[in-house]
């Protein structure tokens, strides 16, 4: 016997409504991790932070107690030695990427900077490794400073040339009618309009190199001191973390939990203030 | 858009060109940086393995005997490595990434997307050690205690699942390297789902289609193509991922069928043994197996990119037309 057309309709709607059913647990599941990731820090981790992790040096094995104050430090001069050469290179040729060059030439740059984009850090670190640590004899800040800094160009470059872009181009003409150099219109009114989009690009750069160890293992290398010579050896956060992790110490394990704790509250800060930074820009367009 | 030269009044004498000129030549050379960086990586990773590559030269894949005291080298574990664990992880990421992108575009009440979004975009912001962290601490343990015990009961037959459960094992890198690349392939998947146009959802809701069937027959038929990008993009990070994976695959060079062995991926051989290379020739080997890894990541970014780009111009073109 046919199914009337009214169990069909029945079962077609059934249908559409197990499928919304399915793909909504799906993307409970695919947030959970998310979940349990946060919940574990603050359990094994809240804990252990307190004044002496912001104040003290790593102590040796044996001894509790101890701070990760040196590869706090260390992760911001790695960041800033980073910025350095990301942003200038980045934010440069993200400008002119929306600005310049024929249509085809930026397409391929544009796609090698996606294919760029792609490439896994831990084989920058390889690369700077052959580049710097093995000329000079060394693992040191400046290397570790450059293998971010690499790692940020092609990042930049792309959300600058993304918000360059919608600046309107009736800016550009009015500025270049009133006799203004084309480049001195870029600088001051287009770069200027687009500054904000700019920024959130460098913070979300910023936010992504902050937490990785890769490429810093054979470059920046670690430190279980204070370091203030950049041609020496420096800590940082995430290497801290990845030591402690795999030690066999369990005061270390707390110390590693609790540098994690550190730095995803670090990177949600930035993350944050990028909500806070595009939320206010799509208010005044519209 | 840029503005043409020759829009400017012709009449008026322009102040010095030098500046502009200057401007365009300064960012010329900062854009072509890109082009730079890709051959100083290719360069720099060959001319390191260069004496691995002459003493081994193909064998170097197809065997698997990784002794630095005896200078033999054979990464065909750690090749076998990366396969599994990412195809591991693409099993387990791929439908739930695409299910989730599904509700988020097509299936979700509207003021449920934005969180939702946000929340996935967070996952992407963890940090691939800190994940390692929780991933040998809590999900190992987990892992060992239920599911793995319940996956050898009810699948102990294959010889997929047999044998010890230690907790760290390819298994266990697989399942890692899924929640890395989760936020990756929903992200992608998602701006893909939203570039289908309109018009084909109305199309077939003017046909009587329910809601399933608008997106089975007008959306996801017509993203096909850019999905399987998505996923392409997503093989290529999963390739790549280092930190986590290291922490719970084990890191045991051996090709075994149980995914309850540990293992061992080209990227994690690298993090670990890279400052411990203390001959030459130990270094050469592990330049190339960079050099490997470089290859099969650019080659994998490439198709994922000339799949999504086609779709995005087909599409938008449509769109205008």
């Amino acid at each position: 016997m046919h199914p009337t057309r009214k169990d069909k309709h029945q079962w077609r709607k059934f249908k559409s409504a197990l499928v919304s059913f399915g793909t909504f647990a799906a993307a409970v599941l695919v947030i959970t991790p998310l979940g349990l990731v946060f919940f574990y820090l603050l359990v094994n981790g809240a804990s252990s932070v307190n004044w002496d992790f912001f104040t003290q040096l790593p102590k040796p094995v044996g001894s509790p107690g101890g701070g990760m104050v040196n590869a706090i430090f260390g992760s911001l001069e790695l960041l800033a030695l980073g910025s350095v050469m990301g942003i200038p290179i980045g934010v440069l040729g993200g400008v002119y990427l929306a600005e310049y060059g024929t249509a085809r030439a930026n397409s391929m740059l544009r796609f090698i900077a996606d294919v760029l984009n792609g490439v896994p850090s831990i084989t920058w670190g390889v690369v700077v490794y052959g580049l710097v640590v093995l000329p000079f004899k060394g693992f040191s800040a400046y290397a570790g400073g450059l293998a971010l800094g690499l790692i940020m160009i092609p990042l930049i470059l792309r959300t600058t040339e993304e918000v360059i872009l919608l600046v309107p181009n009736g800016y550009r003409e009015a500025s270049l009618a009133l006799g203004i150099a084309r480049w001195k219109t870029i600088v001051h009114v287009v770069m200027k309009t687009a500054s904000r989009g700019i920024i959130t690009g460098i913070l979300l750069a910023l936010a992504r190199i902050g937490g990785e160890t890769a490429p810093l293992l054979f470059t920046a290398f670690g430190n279980r001191f204070w370091n203030h010579d950049l041609s020496q050896p420096i800590a940082a956060l995430p290497l801290q973390i990845f030591t402690y992790a795999i030690s066999p110490y369990d005061d270390w394990h707390r110390q590693a939990w609790a540098g994690a704790l550190v730095l995803v509250i670090g990177i949600f800060c930035i993350n944050v203030l990028v909500r806070v930074l595009t939320r206010e820009r799509s208010r005044t367009t519209a | 858009m840029p503005v043409e030269e020759e829009s400017a009044p012709a009449k008026m004498s322009p102040p010095s060109r030098f500046g502009d000129k200057a401007f365009e030549w300064l960012t010329l050379a900062m854009a072509l940086f890109v082009i730079v960086l890709i051959f100083l990586l290719g360069w720099q990773l060959a001319r390191g393995s260069s004496l691995a590559i002459q003493k081994f030269g193909f064998r170097f894949l197809t065997t698997s005997t990784w002794d630095p005291v005896a200078e033999e080298f054979g990464a065909l574990p750690f090749v076998y490595g990366t396969l599994v664990s990412s195809l591991i992880a693409l099993i387990i990421a791929v439908p739930l990434s695409i299910a989730t992108a599904v509700y988020l575009t097509e299936l979700a009440p509207l003021w449920m997307r934005q969180p939702i979004v946000s929340l996935i975009e967070m996952l992407a912001a963890i940090p691939s050690v800190i994940l390692g962290l929780w991933g040998i601490f809590v999900m190992i343990p987990w892992l060992r205690d239920y599911p793995f015990p319940l996956l050898k009961k009810l699948f102990g037959w294959t010889p997929f699942f047999t044998g010890p459960i230690y907790g760290t094992s390819m298994l266990a890198g697989g399942i890692i390297i899924a929640i890395m690349i989760l936020p990756i392939v929903t992200s992608v998947s998602r701006e893909i789902l939203r570039s289908v146009p309109n018009l084909q959802r109305e199309a077939a809701y003017a046909l009587g289609a329910t809601r399933w069937e608008v997106t089975r027959i007008a959306v996801l038929s017509y993203a096909r193509k850019g999905l399987f990008g998505a996923v392409i993009l997503g093989l290529g990070r999963a390739v790549g991922e280092t930190m986590a994976v290291t922490m719970v695959i084990g890191n045991t060079p051996q090709i075994a069928a149980s995914l309850f062995k540990p293992g061992y991926t080209l990227a994690s051989v690298i993090a670990n043994e890279f400052t411990e290379a203390t001959t030459d020739i130990y270094l050469q080997a592990l330049f190339e197996i960079g050099l490997v890894l470089f290859g099969v990541t650019i080659a994998v970014n490439l198709l994922a990119q000339l799949l999504l780009r086609t779709l995005t111009t087909t599409s938008t073109t449509r769109a205008v037309q």
